[in-house]
């Protein structure tokens, strides 16, 4: 399927439970890692003209921390878990057991940035687990790779790779909130056009 | 009254002083400002990709780099612009992931910055100035009452080329 555009509401409320069962081990394996009460949105799924992505996400100016992955295997796609400066040093200070507002999100150091990547893994690969296990097919998330910097920036590098095939992106986005609805991050599903297909044929949901 | 004008991802507009050109968060992507200072008459593309010629897809002609200097200099001519009084200046082609082994998404930026340049020699139109590389986003606004192109960036000052 080359064309987002055509899918039905029976597909779309598919992936959407791939994104609750997958953003739900990820919200618990986060929970564990930062020792607090994490709760999680229900899934959205949206299908955007490049232009529109970084609306998402504050606008392009905001200023943002991106964990990046690609996947490979049958159905290739990337993950993309994104969040708010602020919010990124709250959830280092919470990894690294120390006082909130310690981390200074403009100058991190190493074991910072290590901190931050290894949460991009676990979550990653919790939610990768939960969905290999749901369409029996594999997926190998790459090691991460993490950019802090403008929304539009981050995600422009991203999207690239999707743009010589098409003009719209699918994102399966799912927020992670604290304390009933204070946003910790979004996560992003973006699988490549011709994945789509294998995964909802998967799903028993193919044309 | 002047107005800034914003121009997306993939996508391009002309305006005349006293209205500015404005694009948010470039990355790996590039503003390309193409401008006649004598009628005060500028253009911002925000381009994602060098060539449309490898794509799949390339109805969108403001994504890549060949196909958007060809809409923009056609744009130009058509509001009065003179060939030979074309001027450029460029800035982002950043790479912005750090650690991301061998991945292709490191070098689009740079790719990205080539083949800007290249399609400018071609049409023969001067590149005068150009803030490209790093590993930064860009904010930037052209101006085409001066020519003055303001890249903002954050953590990596601020600065008019």
């Amino acid at each position: 399927m080359e064309d987002f555009t055509q899918l039905s509401g029976l597909q779309l409320d598919a992936l959407k439970e791939i994104g609750n069962i997958g953003a739900g081990n990820a919200a618990t394996a986060l929970a564990q890692m930062v020792q607090t009460k994490i709760d999680m949105t229900v899934p959205r799924v949206s299908i955007l003209p490049f232009a529109d992505v970084p609306e998402i996400l504050g606008g392009a100016d905001a200023h943002v921390v991106g964990i990046y992955f690609t996947v490979t295997g049958p159905a290739p796609t990337g993950i993309l878990f994104i969040l708010t400066a602020e919010k990124a040093g709250l959830l280092v200070d919470m990894l690294l057991q120390r006082k909130t507002g310690e981390t200074d999100i403009y100058n991190l150091s190493d074991m910072e940035i290590s901190a931050m990547m290894e949460l991009g893994n676990i979550l990653s690969a919790t939610y990768l687990n939960a969905m290999s296990e749901f369409t029996q097919l594999t997926f190998i998330p790459s090691v991460p790779a993490l950019g802090m910097d403008m929304a539009g920036a981050i995600l422009d590098a991203i999207l690239a790779q999707f743009g010589e095939i098409a003009d719209h992106v699918l994102l399966l986005e799912t927020d992670f909130t604290k304390d009933e609805d204070e946003v910790v991050g979004h996560f992003f599903l973006l699988p490549e056009p011709g994945s789509l297909q294998t995964i909802l044929t998967a799903l028993g949901v193919s044309y | 009254m002047s107005k800034i004008i914003q121009v997306g991802m993939a996508d391009l507009k002309i305006t005349r002083a006293p209205d500015r050109l404005m694009t948010a968060g470039l990355g790996s992507c590039i503003g390309i400002c193409i401008f006649d200072r004598s009628i005060k008459l500028g253009s911002l593309a925000h381009i994602m990709l060098p060539s449309s010629l490898q794509a799949k897809n390339s109805e969108n002609k403001a994504k890549f780099a060949d196909t958007a200097i060809e809409v923009v200099l056609d744009m130009m001519l058509k509001n009065g612009a003179n060939r030979h009084r074309l001027q450029a200046k460029i800035a982002g082609g950043a790479q912005m992931f750090k650690f991301s082994g061998e991945s292709d998404i490191m070098k689009i930026g740079e790719r990205n910055a080539t083949a800007v340049e290249e399609n400018l020699h071609k049409y023969r139109i001067p590149l005068l100035a150009r803030d490209t590389g790093g590993n930064y986003g860009r904010t930037i606004t052209f101006d085409p009452e001066t020519g003055d192109l303001l890249v903002r960036t954050i953590g990596h000052g601020e600065r008019i080329i």
